[in-house]
């Protein structure tokens, strides 16, 4: 287990390398020009102009650029934003954010979609499970955007129930309403793929087993049932963690949410390359763990499954 | 006891209809059933896959299928009706009156939970676990027959064989002492000599507890030997019940009679001439196949870059004269397998050759290769694996046609109607897809696509051990035809040396990747050499019946 676990660390290092320098080439390739970006399309006097460049290292071919960019990673310097911030401390202020928002909406959809596929699938073709089905295909084919103002509008400015927007500090009481609109589409597809597994699950040999030792049903259907059927649950929301932690542009958007999506939103728009690179070596940092994760837990729940 | 008056029944079940509601309308899967189980009598139902006889034994335990209903009748256990018991009633008699042990051994127990936990949380279900529950496991798996009990609860299924996982399920349908135990099927997945030391010691075990069995079985040997009373079901009704010698010795329906005469368990020891054999093929010393000291080594991964060696195949030779068959015996893991797939060129020997009609088999050079591989042909043991369920049937037996670049589309055509034809099946088949055929069905199709090359030899890879008794009679009895007509070789590969009786001229058998007998199928079955083929023989079930 552990050859395993150490044996992914490594893979990370080539994983990284190449996503950060393809994501460098890509805003690199960009059309624009970053300072010009900068000066909000005023005329700049020629000195600044270079000097700036210079400062960001934009006037160097794009080699040298990518290996200024790793020789100064190692030294833990992600470089500076152009509006003169540390990317290091712009990271540090979005993360945590991000991180709250992805934990509400992850709660939200695990528990609930869980909770709520485990008893469609128990009750296959009832009327519960019909009105879930129609129910979760509604949330999946509305757009984020229109269900994040609709539940704004209706429950933070018509109801009253939470801020509408969240404030700079994002605490986790102003975050639900936004985890909510993020973990919804999500929930939607745990709560079906829970209830296809458990349908799946339900009709084996060793659950039958289990009813003939004259266990009750809850307990037959927690500890036969939901165990087995969590495998691609448990996938499911590994990636999806990563997805989450990429920050929800719209989501963020809608609310005004200071986190991750909102930063990676800006710098896109005005090629900050240094802040881009750098929220996505953190996003592949955060992929790769997840997904370790993921295969660690397949072992705890499957031990059939063995890592050597 | 002071009851003096006759002993009441346990189990009594009267005219008892099951009704299943299917899309297409309710199928009434057993009708006027009506059977007695005496305390501590243990009563077999046999019958086909679909006579109902699982459906049966399931109602009396309230685990019938989510579409399935008791329509009609009663179901009396201990005097109760629980034709209509709640679940909540069946919950409460279920493990501590009505025990089950499940037929597949492979899929009945949860992969993700330890063995000593599924029997525990048993126990507790019911009440019994007492203040030292492990204590308690280790009792209940050792009485079962599983060495080491304690250490072994604390494994998980994957880590047992079959047999040790029928006697986790035994220790599970017995832990909680009931007084009916229902046993579906309890062996059939097993080699012949785990199965008689199962039910030997079920039959042990129950006799000391007073438990009475209801066994279900579709080998009419088997019933005979173990059971005092045998119910025989054909299309989900009774047509025979009684004494089990009585009815074996003197059935009275005809499907009796036809199931008694194609049970291979009891045809193997009957002495009938059921097979021809080919003396003056053999005699010509043709030989198509012949595999001298042939050798496999697996590398056994440990971890750590540590392997140890597994010798699955050690020095084997025999040879396989032309038109003849000759069949490779043996339990799981005696290498059996791996000859087949050896011979096949679908696995390297470590060591040791292969010749094939004078060819030696390391030395084909790839067109060389695909050559043989048109004139040997395997058949596999499961005829739902084996056929590709995207592929119509047409599609299927015309494949290697089209591959080898035989003939015209309308040449092929007629090939495969023919080939249908040689295995009895309508041309109609051909638009058809392998799930809308039974087994039998599906492995006349794997024969057919077999043939479709007209191949000098056959492997067939257990090819009969998944079906039916009748079927798989049927399919033998096409397979020797098939020999006749085409001059056929065929290696079959089986663990049961019952139906070897029926098809082959010679006999290899297999332990532990050693050959210990090479005979013919007659000294082999009057006068086995090894000691290991004589317990092969005696565990053959109703061996000693007729």
């Amino acid at each position: 287990m552990i050859s395993f676990v150490l044996k992914r660390f490594l893979q990370l290092i080539p994983v990284f390398i190449g996503a950060t320098l393809l994501v460098y080439f890509l805003v690199f390739a960009t059309p624009g020009d970053p300072i010009a970006a900068l000066s909000g399309g005023k005329p700049m006097s020629p000195a600044v102009e270079d000097a700036l460049r210079a400062q960001y290292n934009l006037d160097k071919p794009f080699w040298v650029q990518y290996g200024l960019y790793l020789k100064n990673l190692f030294t833990f310097d992600l470089g500076m934003s152009f509006s003169g911030q540390e990317v290091k401390d712009l990271l540090a202020r979005a993360f945590p954010v991000t991180a709250r928002l992805a934990v509400i909406a992850m709660a939200i959809e695990a528990v609930f979609g869980i909770i709520f596929g485990v008893i469609a699938g128990m009750r296959k073709g009832k009327i519960f499970d019909s009105t879930v089905l129609v129910l979760s295909l509604l949330v999946i084919a509305v757009p984020t955007f229109v269900l994040g103002f609709v539940l704004q509008v209706v429950v933070g400015v018509q109801l009253g129930w939470a801020k509408p927007t969240v404030s700079g500090q994002a605490t986790w009481g102003e975050l639900i309403l936004p985890g909510l609109v993020l973990g919804l589409v999500s929930f939607a597809y745990v709560l079906r793929l829970t209830r296809t597994s458990v349908i799946e699950n339900k009709t084996a040999d060793y659950v039958r087993t289990a009813t003939a030792k004259g266990l009750s049903r809850p307990r037959v259907i927690t500890v036969h049932i939901l165990r087995n059927s969590l495998i691609p649950v448990v996938t499911y929301l590994g990636a999806d963690l990563g997805a989450l932690m990429g920050g929800a542009i719209v989501t963020e958007g809608i609310f005004n949410v200071p986190g991750i999506g909102n930063l990676l939103f800006k710098a896109i728009r005005f090629g900050e390359t240094p802040t881009v690179v750098a929220i996505v070596g953190v996003l592949v940092i955060i992929f790769v763990v997840a997904n370790l994760v993921v295969d660690m837990l397949y072992a705890l729940l499957d031990p059939r499954i063995r890592y050597a | 006891m002071s009851e003096v008056s006759a002993p009441k029944p346990l189990l009594e079940i009267k005219d008892l209809a099951i009704t299943f509601s299917t899309p297409e309308g309710p199928v009434n899967a057993v009708r006027n059933a009506n059977l007695t189980v005496m305390p501590g009598e243990t009563v077999a139902i046999v019958g086909e896959s679909g006579s109902g006889k699982s459906t049966t034994a399931l109602s009396a335990i309230g685990l019938l299928p989510g579409n399935g209903k008791v329509s009609a009748g009663q179901i009396l256990f201990d005097g109760e009706d629980l034709a209509q018991a709640p679940e909540k009633r069946f919950v409460e008699l279920r493990g501590n009156h009505i025990g089950m042990v499940p037929q597949d051994p492979m899929s009945n127990l949860n992969p993700v939970w330890k063995i000593g936990f599924q029997v525990k949380e048993t126990l507790k279900a019911n009440g019994l676990a007492g203040d030292k529950p492990n204590e308690r496991v280790a009792q209940v798996l050792a009485d079962a027959g599983l060495p080491n009990p304690a250490a072994r609860a604390n494994q998980y299924p994957h880590e047992f064989s079959g047999g040790m996982r029928q006697r986790a399920l035994i220790a599970i349908g017995l832990a909680c002492r009931p007084r009916l135990l229902i046993a579906d099927e309890p062996t059939s997945a097993l080699d012949v000599t785990v199965q008689q030391q199962i039910l030997d010691h079920l039959d042990t075990m129950t006799s000391e507890l007073g438990t009475a069995v209801l066994l279900i079985t579709h080998d009419l040997g088997l019933a005979a030997e173990r059971a005092e009373k045998v119910i025989v079901m054909y299309k989900g009704q009774v047509v025979e019940s009684g004494p089990a010698l009585e009815l074996l010795r003197n059935p009275q329906h005809p499907y009796t009679k036809r199931l008694i005469n194609s049970a291979p368990s009891l045809a193997a020891k009957q002495g009938v001439e059921v097979k021809t054999p080919h003396e003056e093929q053999a005699a010509k010393n043709d030989n198509v196949l012949e595999v001298k000291d042939l050798t496999k080594v697996f590398d056994i991964r440990k971890g750590f870059g540590r392997k140890d060696k597994f010798t699955a195949v050690d020095k084997v030779s025999f040879a396989v004269p032309r038109g003849t068959t000759t069949a490779v015996v043996g339990e799981s893991g005696s290498g059996k397998s791996t000859i087949a797939q050896m011979v096949l060129n679908l696995l390297e020997p470590t060591s040791g050759e292969i010749t094939f009609d004078g060819q030696k088999m390391s030395k084909l050079s790839e067109k060389e290769l695909f050559k043989f591989r048109r004139r040997v042909q395997p058949i596999f043991q499961d005829p739902y694996g084996s056929l590709d369920p995207m592929y119509s049937i047409y599609r299927t037996i015309e494949e290697p046609l089209r591959i080898h670049g035989i003939g015209s589309t309308a040449e092929r055509e007629k090939k495969v109607r023919e080939l249908l034809d040689q295995v009895s099946m309508p041309a109609s088949t051909m638009h058809r897809f392998p799930n809308e055929l039974s087994g039998g069905q599906r492995q006349r199709i794997a024969i057919a696509r077999a043939l479709a090359l007209q191949p000098e030899m056959i492997v067939c890879d257990e090819a009969v051990s998944a079906l039916d008794v009748l079927v798989q009679a049927q399919v033998l009895e096409l397979l020797q035809q098939l020999q006749d007509e085409l001059g056929l070789t065929y290696l079959f590969i089986t663990h049961d040396l019952a139906v070897v009786r029926q098809i082959a001229d010679d006999v290899v058998v297999m332990e532990r990747g050693k050959m210990v007998e090479h005979a013919s199928t007659d000294e082999v079955f009057t006068s086995a050499q090894s000691d290991y083929t004589r317990n092969l023989l005696n565990a053959i079930p109703g061996a000693t019946l007729l």
